[in-house]
């Protein structure tokens, strides 16, 4: 684990639909990243919340948590969840904990 | 590789890293819910709470909480059969179906069952319950197995020592604020009883009435003016107090003879020093030597002084404070045999004797502090309430202090500080 970059970035929702792109670790400080934007895109009003693994190499179980947590919270306001661009490992461990159940994959 | 062994290496890193967190002087409740998502993310876990228990009020307190929603309810109470089964059980996951039987699952079960809890595990620690942990659903839907039920306890087990480790340093905290509570008690009980003993002593002596309180309260603004601490203030006030505590055993007609007393009425009134010394000695005084104080007040820098003749810095000290603020006293009151002298003259008498009798420093201290208070630089009227203000606001006194300290200064340098505890008796 070396990297501890953890760039969050987003694009304006279009369309009710709002694209956040995870850094390449996802761990607790890059997952908080993670789940305030997507707290903030979900109170102004995005029905679709697309996150991007692209760059994700490593997930932790902190980062998983918080994955959860913003599932949970996307269902509680009735808006969808999209994961986008896992690569094989992480599409692995988030089907291994049942994280996949809930978001539609990309 | 199998999924089995997978999901086991994921839970492993999760309960590594919780150890870390907990071994981590971070902040405690901060702590706690990085722990709640360790566990909930070690096993895909949508819901859960970590609480803590309180003793006194037989009550799980959440410390973290995650995914229940704002109406769960922050603190449950428990009942005794609550507690006797918790810790009957000791730290084993619980499946709800199984816990609905707890009296205290009963009132808060809408709540749970609404939240879709699976698992309730209290938190046993060294046969004392600390807490719980409340787990909602897995993300997968599936039931826990087994082993996830056994990673629940590891886990739960590190966060158990973890509050159990909190309540302990809180404890602890608790036992030193009473100790400095019982401390100040103490502290004041002593005071009591010191100025108890000085009136005693001043009882005994109707022509010096308040003697002892007064030395007392001039040792304790020398004290001051050398820029002593609060402790070493009062250590040097409680010195004064107790300087003549000897003279319980002097005959009082030899104390308040009106004449020069003989000879042998001299031995036994010289004797107070080392008889003070004899009472004060046993006790154990929270200050610096008091014993010796008492013992050395009427010693001399010159060696002219008694019992024992030392020299300067032969002197303890305290004792050099001390016999500077008896002999101020005597100066300054009316005694069977000699009327209180001028104010004016009493300066010039500790001048000429710095170097003699009295420390220099300590008189120039002492002078100091008198200037300040007549110029309005110190409020506080510590002299005039021990001396009255008319005899403080003498014609031509400011000017005489003034000269003599610029007469004095400079001072030699303090040479007499480690002379304080080193003195052979
Ligand atoms: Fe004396
Ligand atoms: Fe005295």
């Amino acid at each position: 684990m070396t990297t501890q970059s953890a760039v969050v970035s987003s694009l304006e929702p279009v369309d009710g639909r709002a694209v956040i792109h995870a850094g390449d670790y996802i761990n607790k400080l890059s997952g908080e990243q993670i789940e305030h934007e997507c707290k903030r895109k979900l109170d102004e009003g995005c029905t679709e919340l697309i996150l991007n693994f692209a760059d994700t190499e490593i997930v932790n179980s902190i980062g998983i948590s918080i994955l959860l947590g913003v599932i949970d919270t996307a269902s509680n306001k009735g808006a969808k969840v999209v994961f986008s661009d896992m690569n094989e490992t992480t599409v692995e461990l988030f089907e291994m904990l049942g994280l996949t159940k809930h978001v539609t994959l990309a | 590789m199998a999924e089995h062994d997978h999901k086991l290496i994921h839970a492993f890193g999760a309960l590594a890293e919780l150890g870390q967190e907990i071994t981590n002087k971070n902040n405690f409740q901060e702590t706690i819910r990085t722990s709640l998502h360790l566990i909930s993310g070690a096993l895909g876990i949508m819901r859960g709470a970590v609480a803590r228990f309180s003793r006194f009020g037989h009550e799980l307190n959440m410390l973290a909480i995650r995914g229940l929603g704002d109406d769960f309810p922050l603190s449950l109470s428990l009942t005794l059969e609550d507690e006797r089964q918790f810790l009957s059980c000791g730290l084993t996951p619980i499946d709800i179906q199984q816990a609905k039987v707890l009296p205290f699952f009963q009132v808060y079960d809408a709540s749970f069952e609404r939240r879709g809890l699976e698992l309730f595990v209290p938190l046993v620690v060294r046969d004392e319950i600390v807490g719980a942990i409340f787990l909602g659903e897995k993300a997968t839907g599936e039931a826990y197995t087994n082993y996830e039920k056994e990673i629940v306890c590891a886990m739960g087990q590190h966060i158990g020592v973890a509050i159990a480790q909190r309540n302990l340093m809180a404890e602890i905290e608790r036992h030193a604020d009473e100790n400095r509570q019982l401390f100040d008690e103490m502290r004041s009980t002593y005071h009591d009883t010191v100025k108890a003993f000085a009136a005693a002593i001043d009882c005994k002596d109707k022509y010096t009435e308040g003697h002892s309180v007064r030395v007392g309260k001039f040792s304790e603004i020398i004290a001051m003016e050398l820029g002593w601490g609060k402790d070493e203030v009062e250590g040097a006030a409680v010195a004064g107090y107790l300087h003549d505590v000897g003279k319980l055993t002097v005959e009082r007609k030899i104390i308040n003879a009106p004449y020069r007393i003989n000879a042998k009425e001299s031995k036994e009134l010289n004797g107070h020093p080392g008889v003070g010394y004899e009472i004060l000695q046993p006790i154990h005084h929270p200050y610096t030597d008091v014993p010796l104080a008492a013992k050395y007040h009427h010693e001399r820098l010159d060696g002219r002084g008694y019992p024992d003749g030392l020299y300067d810095r032969e002197i303890p000290y305290i004792a050099k404070i001390v016999t500077l603020a008896d002999s101020f006293d005597a100066m300054t009151t009316d005694r069977p045999y000699k009327a209180r002298r001028p104010a004016k003259e009493v300066v010039e008498d500790l001048q000429r004797n710095a170097g003699k009798q009295f420390a220099p420093e300590l008189v120039t201290a002492f002078l100091g502090g008198m200037l300040k208070e007549l110029q309005g630089e110190d409020r506080t009227k510590r002299f005039r309430r021990l001396l009255g203000r008319d005899y403080m606001e003498a014609e031509g006194i400011v000017d005489t202090l003034k000269y003599t300290l610029n007469e004095m200064a400079p001072t030699t340098p303090m040479t007499y500080v480690a002379a304080a505890g080193q003195v052979i008796l």
